[in-house]
């Protein structure tokens, strides 16, 4: 279990006060000045050598990403840094409570990689149904520039740096990086074609990083920590702290920053006070946030909680957002459920998103009550394999994964109520 | 140079080719629907997926990727069948299969792609999808159920018409392609979202439930609506004319057409001058040929001399020559064009052509137009001049202000201004490796040699704009007088000649005998004394000359309707009853005199003319314009007021404003 002296959020329940103050006692915005002082490249190497991978579900290495980024304008245009605070994704709820109860983190952050990426400024786009949050945080950024800490010579290092909030109007979709930009623009929320990439021309054409909340909220206390003290946790290549949401059918559902590679079990049992009914009561779990295939009990156990050890199960970590499901769910309509989700959140671009999703969701309609025929289950498979990987974005992989995922381990119940569904019937009419 | 390999065979192709192009140049057919060569990438059919290596393993839309050294494309491997089988499956499953009905059949690129590259039999059971219509104007019709969301209409508007009109909303499966708040689309070249659209969803209303495009029969031919002169083909069957397409001529019209050289198409059966009328005791009568050619001859009695002709802005080179021919026959040369009365310089036709030519117009970096309100008098000029204004160049406009649809700044409606201009336009212009003045009639009074003098100043190309369709012909073939129609007047002939001109002052010919030989009952026909019904551009072969000095030729559509007979077989036949020879007894002959008298009407292509005159330095412009020449873009020509179809949007895109307000 990770020790209080480790943990990075400090304030992540609320406990304390979020604001400038209390945070600055918590030890953010200590002697940035200092931090920035390191130079860009330095910055870059040291979040390289720490092995952060982007938190907001692609595991991208940030260190790396961040490098993509022109190290001088040569046609004049200005770098952006994007942070991306759309938390949409059903299960997930780790940015809200960094905004909540730290934004100084997360602004803190938005400097030190504003300025090791080169970037001018830093557009933080909300989710739009996180009000408070917004108000929240709207308050920390202006008691920043209040104080100095950002703005013209932000925290005395002699580098300017804006940073806006923007919020969005509840579009899902608007989480994904390019139409995230295409939002900030004003236009239509709707990714774009790659490439160009957004490190080449991103938002308003100009080079731009997008971030998760949490990669870039972590930054500072890796600095002042140093890339070996994070690389410390958590397994090769799956290395650092992250903060996991488990919701769902555990005893005490939570927001915890934990070890990566940290085995389900242990998250279950030590922060979550174990399933509702016992382990044996466990079913399945989706374990990084509705776009994953979820993994039957048996295989989650002692399955190590990280990038790497949740993909070897056909999964993967997401955005760790944990979905714990016992015996009592209706497997199938919690999945039919997602597949709504998507359907209703396609932006309605590419073909096979905008009418896969809609088809996948009405057949999964009709498998919850089983009103199909068993070949129509491996049509449903065919047909996510259509859209899978078939378009612009990954939201159609997204609405394919959890279906094959319950087709993969859940095709006995599948027929089961096919079955008994045409058995009724089959009485009724004779 | 890129060298890539598709399907096994190597080839190289152009910078910054995409592997769409690069497949294509090696021979293989991808299916597409969203991407278009003329509009921006969009990449959201998914329909062109291919193979690519290196790659991630999936399928790539081929459209959007650019082909790049050492690519191996794959468009015939399994994983490219299933792509194409499974997006093609999508796009069915909501589309209703109402092909029966729909105005596309037959020339669908659903259908057609569906044969080529789907399933085959359908696996959906579940409710299709049913969108409600839209209503995009009196030009546009709507089946939006048929959508494929390809959004060719939406870029269209964006980016060639340059008017934010259509556009979707919602999203997911409910996305809907609409106009804001259901307006109906206003622009002057809505209709060729009609051409885009790859499906039935937006057809042409006018057209709607006419005709099946394989009982058409198909006629090359060039729209006489502007004096730009776009390649257009008539559908017909029967008699009549059922529709006008766009053909592809990158230098002239790309693959565009206005809404008025299309929809006034149905103005070619109504009002129709179809039997011969002579004027008895005021009123109009019907008469025979013979009746009416010897009223003509007797009009002129031994005087054959005192004949004029006057060209309208539709007619062809040919019969503008049969008419010179006829009056030279007789002894006369009075012959004029310019119906309006305008009277411009035309010893040097340099200086009234658009020499930049269209293609050449794009390419120009700074722009100056005076006195044109180009929207309304070429549509398609607009269309390069916005395609130049997106490569950094910079526009001035002299004149009242009209909506260019890009960044321009207007300098006053004193064409005064010209003689002191502001510095940073010359600047802009000496900055500019290649500018354009561009004159519209309106302004040639008073300021073209002030513009010529300005051009040659600035090393900018100089161009007339002109708007009739026979104008640069007609100039070519000497229809011109120094003082213009007042020339005309003064010599006070006994018959005029008007050969489709319906636009110009009938009252100081109160005298003479006049003569309308023209094909719909317009003001000129109203004007006249004898009625000799002809043949509309639809309904002979004939030569026309566009504005940049493009000699084009147009074929023979339909027959003309009742005893109209083609204009030069009139003349012909009228030259006999004055017992003149004008050395011509068919087409074929007159077509070889009039090549040999101006040869370069002989060639399609542009035509040369030779140097622009010297500019005078000390050229002064002066008046003002307080209007353009054109007052409503729908109802300028005698087929387009003929037409229902033009009067509804004269009516209701052009004075809906005006409907509403007297409704309240």
């Amino acid at each position: 279990m990770l020790a209080d002296k480790d943990r990075i959020f400090t304030n992540l329940y609320g406990f304390q006060d979020w604001g400038l103050k209390a945070a600055q006692q918590r030890g953010d915005w200590d002697d940035t000045k200092s931090l920035i002082a390191r130079g860009h490249d330095n910055i870059i190497e040291e979040v390289k050598a720490s092995g952060l991978r982007g938190r907001g579900g692609a595991g991208f290495p940030t260190g790396l990403k961040w490098s993509f980024m022109p190290k001088e304008s040569k046609d004049g245009r200005p770098s952006f840094l994007v942070i991306n605070a759309d938390e949409s994704e059903p299960g997930s709820c780790k940015d809200r409570e960094i905004i909540r109860h730290d934004p100084h983190k997360l602004i803190e952050g938005a400097l030190v990689a504003g300025y090791a990426m080169r970037a001018r400024a830093a557009y933080i786009y909300i989710r739009g149904e996180y009000i408070r949050e917004a108000q929240t945080l709207q308050a920390a950024i202006d008691e920043a520039y209040d104080a100095g800490l950002i703005g013209k010579n932000a925290s005395k290092s002699g580098y300017d740096f804006d940073v806006f909030l923007h919020r969005g109007a509840g579009a899902y979709i608007c989480g994904e990086e390019t139409a995230m930009i295409e939002s900030l623009e004003g236009k239509k929320g709707q990714p774009r074609l790659k490439p160009p990439f957004p490190a080449g021309a991103g938002l308003y054409g100009c080079p731009t990083t997008v971030n998760n909340v949490e990669s870039i909220a972590v930054v500072p206390t890796i600095l002042r920590r140093g890339a070996s003290w994070f690389a410390s946790f958590g397994r090769e290549n799956n290395k650092g702290t992250k903060l996991f949401q488990i919701s769902g059918h555990v005893n005490k559902p939570c927001v915890v920053e934990e070890a990566l590679s940290i085995p389900f079990s242990e998250l279950i049992e030590k922060h979550c006070g174990g399933i509702i009914g016992g382990k044996d009561n466990l079913l399945a779990v989706i374990p990084g946030g509705s776009s994953v295939p979820l993994v039957p009990a048996e295989q989650i156990w002692d399955a190590p909680m990280d990038f790497d050890g949740l993909k070897d199960l056909g999964s993967g970590l997401g955005t760790a957002g944990v979905i714990v499901m016992d015996k009592s769910t209706d497997i199938v309509r919690a999945i039919s459920r997602l597949s709504y989700f998507y359907k209703h959140e396609s932006c309605g671009q590419c073909t096979p998103c905008r009418e896969g999703t809609g088809w996948m969701w009405r057949m999964m309609e009709r498998l919850r009550t089983g009103d199909a025929a068993i070949e129509e289950i491996d049509m449903l498979q065919q047909v996510t394999k259509q859209v899978e990987g078939h378009t612009i974005c990954a939201l159609g992989d997204a609405a394919a994964w959890p279906i094959q995922g319950l087709i993969r381990h859940f095709r006995p119940e599948l027929e089961r109520r096919i079955e008994e569904h045409n058995a009724k019937f089959a009485e009724a009419a004779e | 140079m890129p060298k890539v390999t598709v399907d096994g065979q190597e080839l190289e192709v152009p910078e910054g080719a995409t592997v769409l192009q690069a497949c294509e140049l090696a021979g293989k057919e991808i299916p597409r629907f969203c991407y278009h060569e003329r509009l921006s990438i969009a990449g959201n059919c998914r329909m062109c997926l291919v193979e690519v290596k290196p790659g991630p393993p999936k399928p790539q839309a081929s459209c959007a990727l650019p082909a790049t050294e050492g690519q191996e494309i794959r468009t015939d491997s399994e994983m490219v069948k299933t792509a194409r089988e499974g997006v093609m499956e999508f796009l069915l499953i909501n589309h209703p299969l109402d092909c029966p009905i729909c105005d596309q059949g037959g020339e669908c690129d659903l259908q057609d792609q569906s044969v080529a590259y789907g399933r085959g039999a359908t696996r959906y059971d579940e409710n299709k999808r049913a969108v409600t219509e839209k209503y995009m104007g009196p030009l546009i019709k709507t089946v939006m159920t048929r959508c494929i969301h390809c959004t060719r209409c939406v870029r269209f508007s964006e980016e060639i018409a340059g008017v934010d009109e259509i556009g979707a909303v919602g999203r997911g499966e409910d996305m809907q392609i609409t106009t804001y708040l259901e307006q109906a689309a206003e622009h002057e070249l809505s209709a060729n979202v009609i051409d885009l659209c790859p499906v039935g969803a937006l057809t042409s209303r006018p057209y709607a439930f006419e005709a099946r495009p394989w009982e058409l029969k198909k006629t090359l031919s060039i729209d006489v609506s502007d004096a730009v002169g776009a390649n257009i083909r008539l559908d017909s069957r029967g008699r009549e004319v059922m529709r006008a397409l766009p053909r592809v001529n990158d230098a002239v019209n790309e693959e565009w057409l206005s809404d008025k050289g299309r929809y006034m198409v149905d103005g070619l059966s109504k009002r129709r001058l179809d039997k011969v009328f002579m004027r008895k005791r005021g009123k109009l009568q019907q008469a025979s040929w013979d009746d009416a050619f010897k009223a003509i001859a007797k009009q002129l009695k031994s005087d054959k001399s005192s004949i004029a002709a006057v060209a309208g802005d539709m007619v062809d080179c040919e019969t503008m020559f049969a008419a010179k021919s006829l009056l030279k026959a007789c002894g006369s040369t009075l012959i004029e064009g310019r119906q309006t009365g305008m009277d411009y310089d035309v010893s040097n036709l340099a200086a009234v052509n658009f020499n930049s030519t269209f293609e050449g117009l794009e390419h120009a970096k700074a722009i100056l137009i005076v006195g044109s309100h180009i929207r309304w008098e070429a549509p398609l000029v607009n269309v390069r001049i916005r395609k130049a204004v997106k490569r950094g160049a910079k526009v001035f406009v002299v004149g009242p202000k009209w909506d260019t649809t890009y960044p321009a700044e207007f300098l006053g409606e004193d064409l005064g201004v010209l003689n002191d201009l502001p510095g940073e336009i010359a600047d802009a212009f000496k900055d500019a490796d290649r500018g354009a003045v561009i004159v519209g009639g309106g302004a040639l009074k008073g300021a073209h040699a002030k513009a010529l003098a300005l051009a040659s100043d600035w090393g900018a190309d100089f161009n007339v704009l002109h708007f009739s369709a026979a104008r640069m012909g007609g100039l070519m073939l000497g229809f011109a007088q120094k003082g213009g129609m007042a020339d005309i007047a003064k010599a006070s002939p006994k018959v005029v000649l008007s050969l489709g001109a319906d636009e110009m002052n009938f009252e100081p010919f109160a005298d003479a005998l006049k003569v309308y030989i023209g094909h719909h009952g317009d003001r000129g026909a109203h004007a006249a004394d004898i009625i000799l019904p002809a043949a509309s551009y639809a309904e002979k072969d004939g030569t026309y000359v566009n504005t940049e000095g493009r000699v084009q030729f147009a074929e023979k559509a339909v027959f003309a309707p009742g005893d109209a007979r083609e204009d030069w077989t009139i003349l012909r036949a009228l030259a006999d009853a004055l017992k003149v020879e004008v050395g011509f007894d068919s087409f074929a002959q007159l077509q070889a005199a009039m090549i040999a008298e101006v040869p370069a009407l002989g060639e399609e292509g542009l035509a040369d003319y030779g140097a622009l005159p010297k500019a005078d330095a000390n050229a002064k412009a002066e008046g003002t314009m307080s209007a353009y020449p054109i007052k409503d873009f729908y109802l300028t020509n005698p087929i387009a007021r003929a037409s229902e179809v033009m009067q509804r949007c004269s009516s209701e895109l052009l004075h809906g404003g005006e409907l509403a307000e007297a409704a309240e």
